[in-house]
């Protein structure tokens, strides 16, 4: 060991493990994670995984940070290095004065180690092979064996483990049994031969609070059951496939018929995106609640018909769990950049409402309110949430329910609508919001039917293809759209502590980040205004927010910078007065480069403000 | 001829069904394909077997791709709700429609180039699903819209307008049909409305998925003597294997028949198909057979039609999904939200 003192620190670090995928190394890290929760203290959790089934590199980052902040951290105080592969990488990422785990069964030349961190071998492979003869268990109960060792490494409380791999194989004895001797081998080798504790340390604390850990994905899908949805088309694509999973698996649960058994939902996995997207749009045509959840290369397959459903105005709710792109990109890395193919997805003029939940909870409020905005605005509503909050186990506020709540289905007439002789037509804008009534197939014998498609017609649903009746619809969809941007969830402002000619605007998985990148920044007497941007069309309160300061950074996970784009084109806003912050190599983004790239933008360049160049 | 409006009167000795509805009542706007266009005989058809079948328009839904067949549904059934969706996507919009209400009656109206070409993956994988449906492909051998081009149906061999002959093989969607799960197989000709309307009122109350090819030529692109889908080459070349009667469960069957001449197959809601036997002995019952029969014909040159297959026993895609009797769009919020005290329960295991 050099100079470099160990670090010391008690609840904030980032441990990381480095696995090979296939190992089931995932659900023993997860077990580690809501171990430490479970003292009170929180952790956010990140998967970062390949498109592979088995044997290609794993890892698994766990940010500890009792101050709450969830945004990924970058660089590790603790690498658990179990992947030979990756070994040099690991080895390197770890922080000056950090702590390496590693198996120690074999032994490995004093080069491939450093000098300015504390090495802890264990022997896991030898211990497994002594005790287990299961080549599976040998595997499986190895990971849990870290675990059991980080727990004495870490000081931690072992009966809250122990508890834990009860409470989760509740009903299954003889895995309990099986996990916490593999705990317990782990915990008594590292207490007699490491010294407990290392200089990181998990205290009990009260940071967790009544937090659920849950991630996007399921809580899109609970959020799809508790809006009313009742009919599901899909095609499996990384990394939304686990939406409709949980939607179906909360269905089964919530959804069966107490008396028959019989459902009261219909999930049909399709051949491929077009008819998942074809088969939202036939239910949501009759009348039925819709959805997909789909990725990047899944929504450029279902371009005609977004466009088909905007025309037809069909409500449609897509959650578009966001990868890598272009192509297929990066299938299993995070990434914000399917903004401009949704805002306006398929060919001719056409427009969408998107939304931008910035966790699980809001996977699931903004899941639900997604199938009432569709109702009401008769058109396709985005959800878009990406890898980095769909696939990790995220600390969020418990879901809630207002039981008085009933759905918004939106201007349908009834038969007894059409009796009393309201004037039908299904595409005449009655109340200047341009939104037209509609009417769902099967409603009344004489009244009210129509034929929807996507080509022009007049505001009765007949086929035309006269200017002024293709002028007149594209007029009220226009208007619809004002309407929309009044109906979409507002931005959140939060101001810095002192006057400000700066601001910053961000949406989604960047939620966290940018929250501590505030907090970095003020604490170095940087005072920027941040609002989160919740939905699109946008509020005027957000063309205000940039058009009150002088300029304003637009933080986001892409290349081009898609919601500045989004905000010139429809804020008609000078682009100088818009900064790019862009992150966009597949992992989260940090508050380390948010902070960094604001800091340096303002000080280095010494932004001055548009106006006074103009005035001088 | 849309420039003529269709007059109002209405005769008043018009026939009405037990509904009390006139044919009149289950027309739709006139019709803009051009005269003598095959696919208006088939829209013709389709309003006389609603009209006999005593449906109530509005309990119908009909939705269709792109095309000339695809413009039709606005021609008929002018009471029902309709979809004209996008090229080939028909199928999968009325699979999401039948899943959302099961009560209402779904009819698929297509064509070659909407099925066999573009759409063939839909219109496969709808068969394989068993969607409760009617599928009428109106099928010309051509591009009509897009002014003459080949289709993935137009035979090997066969000549367009201007002499060119197609060298591609021919897709059967009748085969393709079968090989796929569709329950009832039916093929016919526009120009032959006596076979023509039993076999759709067969398929309108048949439960599963019932295809009809209906070859329906193309009077201003594919009706000259090089085409194997005109008007004269279909009456030389079609071999009948049943004539087909459909018969409600309310009427009485006193058509006479030589014995061992006729098959009664009784549909799942009592409806009686009776087939009168031509030529040949056919099994309609036989999967295995039916397909056989089409390649052997086929290759003779001929084009098989009728009643080709029925399965009277098949399961719907909504027996498969176990769905609820009731219409899941008429399912009110509390049979779809579980409330807040399950989100609390919930939330104690996410902890």
């Amino acid at each position: 060991m050099s100079e470099t003192k160990p670090i010391q620190s008690c609840n904030d670090f980032v441990i990381k493990f480095a696995n090979v995928n296939g190992s089931g190394s995932a659900s023993a890290n997860e077990l580690f994670a809501r171990s430490i929760m479970r003292m009170g203290v929180p952790v956010a959790p990140r998967n970062i995984f390949p498109s592979n089934i088995q044997g290609m590199p794993t890892w698994y980052e766990m940010r500890v940070s009792e101050a709450g902040w969830l945004g990924r951290r970058g660089g590790c105080e603790l690498m658990v290095a179990m992947n030979p592969q990756t070994w040099d990488r690991d080895i390197a990422e770890i922080e000056a004065g950090g702590y390496l785990v590693y198996d120690s069964t074999k032994a490995l030349p004093r080069s491939r180690f450093r000098e300015d961190i504390t090495v802890l071998g264990i022997p896991l492979t030898e211990i497994c092979n002594r005790e287990y003869t299961d080549p599976r268990q040998r595997q499986l109960f190895k990971n849990i064996m870290y675990v059991g060792a980080l727990t004495a490494l870490l000081d931690m409380e072992f009966v809250s483990v122990e508890k834990l791999v009860a409470d989760q194989y509740r009903g299954k004895d003889k895995l309990i049994d099986a996990n916490v001797n593999a705990l317990r081998l782990g915990y008594d080798y590292a207490k007699e031969n490491l010294s407990c504790p290392i200089g990181l340390r998990i205290e009990r604390s009260d940071g967790v609070g009544d937090q659920i850990f849950m991630n996007g994905n399921d809580a899109c899908g609970l959020g799809a059951v508790y809006g009313g949805a009742t009919v599901a088309g899909w095609y499996p694509i990384t990394p939304s496939t686990s939406v409709i999973e949980a939607f179906g698996s909360y269905c089964r649960k919530y959804r069966t018929d107490p008396d028959n058994g019989m459902a009261r939902y219909a999930i049909v996995q399709c051949e491929d995106e077009l008819a998942s997207i074809g088969v939202v749009i036939g239910a949501a045509w009759n009348g039925s609640r819709a959805f997909t959840a789909t990725s990047g290369p899944g929504i450029s397959l279902m371009q005609e018909f977004f466009g088909l459903a905007y025309f037809a105005e069909v409500p449609i709710v897509v959650f578009n769990v966001q990868r890598g792109g272009p192509s297929t990109g990066m299938p299993t890395r995070t990434q914000q950049s399917d903004l401009i193919a949704c805002a306006y997805a398929s060919h001719g003029d056409t427009k969408h409402v998107l939304l931008f939940p910035e966790d699980p909870y809001e996977c699931f409020t903004l899941g639900a309110d997604a199938f009432d905005l569709a109702d009401r605005l008769q058109t396709p509503v985005f959800v878009l949430l990406d890898l980095d909050i769909g696939m990790n186990d995220r600390l969020c506020k418990p879901f809630d329910w207002d039981d008085q709540r009933r759905y918004d289905r939106g201007k349908v007439m009834t038969a007894e609508d059409l009796d009393a002789g309201k004037n039908f037509g299904r595409y005449l804008d009655v109340d200047g919001d341009g939104i037209p009534w509609r009417t769902i197939p099967g409603t009344h014998p004489t009244k009210g039917a129509f034929f929807s498609r996507g080509t022009t017609r007049n505001a009765y649903a007949k086929y035309s293809e006269a200017g002024t009746d293709y002028i007149y619809n594209m007029e009220r969809l226009r208007r619809k759209f004002e309407t929309a941007k009044k109906l979409v969830p507002a931005p959140i402002v939060q101001k810095a502590s002192q006057p400000t000619r700066f601001g910053a605007i961000y949406y989604g998985s960047t939620s966290p980040a940018m929250a501590e990148a505030f907090a970095l920044l003020e604490a170095q007497g940087v005072h920027v205004d941040i609002m989160r941007v919740r939905g699109f069309p946008f509020a005027d309160e957000v063309i205000d927010f940039i058009n009150e300061r002088d300029c304003v950074f637009v933080v986001e996970q892409n290349e081009s910078g898609q919601l500045r784009m989004l905000l010139v084109n429809e804020g008609e806003i000078d682009p100088k007065r818009l900064i790019r912050v862009l992150h966009y190599d597949g992992t989260p983004i940090t508050a380390r480069f948010i902070s960094g790239r604001i800091a340096d933008t303002l000080s280095k360049n010494k932004v001055t403000p548009i106006r006074k160049q103009v005035a001088s | 001829m849309t420039y003529l409006a269709k007059p109002k009167l209405l005769r008043t000795d018009a026939p009405k069904n037990a509904l009390g509805y006139t044919r009149r009542d289950y027309e739709g706007a006139i019709s803009t394909l051009c005269a003598g266009c095959g696919h208006d005989s088939i829209s013709a058809a389709i309003v006389q077997a609603c009209f006999d079948l005593d449906i109530e328009p509005h309990k119908v839904a009909k939705l269709s791709g792109i095309g000339c067949s695809s413009k039709t549904p606005d021609y008929f059934l002018g009471a029902s709700h309709g979809f004209n969706t996008t090229h080939g996507r028909m199928p999968s919009v009325l699979t999401g429609a039948a899943l959302a209400n099961r009560d209402l009656l779904y009819l698929g109206v297509s064509g070659d180039g909407d099925s066999a070409s573009i759409g063939i993956g839909q219109f496969a994988h709808a068969m394989r699903r068993g969607v409760n449906m009617t599928y009428i492909v109106e099928n010309n051998g051509v591009y009509g819209l897009t002014k003459g081009q080949f289709s993935a149906t137009t035979d090997k061999g066969s000549k367009n307008k201007r002499g060119v002959v197609n060298n591609d093989t021919p897709i059967d969607l009748m085969a393709l049909a079968l090989q796929l799960g569709a329950s009832y197989v039916a093929r016919s000709f526009s120009g032959d409305k006596e076979q023509l309307i039993p076999l759709i009122k067969g398929a309108l109350r048949h439960l599963g998925p019932a295809v009809i090819d209906v070859i329906s030529p193309c009077v201003t692109f594919n009706n000259h003597p090089g085409s194997t889908k005109s008007y004269d080459y279909i009456r030389e070349h079609n071999e009948a294997v049943n004539r087909l009667d459909f018969i409600l469960p309310r009427d009485q069957i006193n058509a006479s028949y030589e014995p061992g001449s006729l098959r009664r197959v009784v549909q799942h809601d009592g409806s009686v198909l009776l087939l009168r036997k031509l030529g040949k002995d056919y099994d309609p019952s036989d999967r295995v057979g039916a397909m056989n029969f089409l390649q052997e014909r086929q290759a003779l040159g001929e084009i098989v039609t009728g009643l080709l297959y029925v399965d009277t026993s098949a399961e719907d895609l909504h027996r498969h999904l176990n769905t609820v009797e009731k219409p899941l769009n008429q399912l009110r919020d509390a049979y779809l939200c579980p409330g807040s005290k399950v989100l609390d329960a919930l939330n104690a295991s996410l902890r």
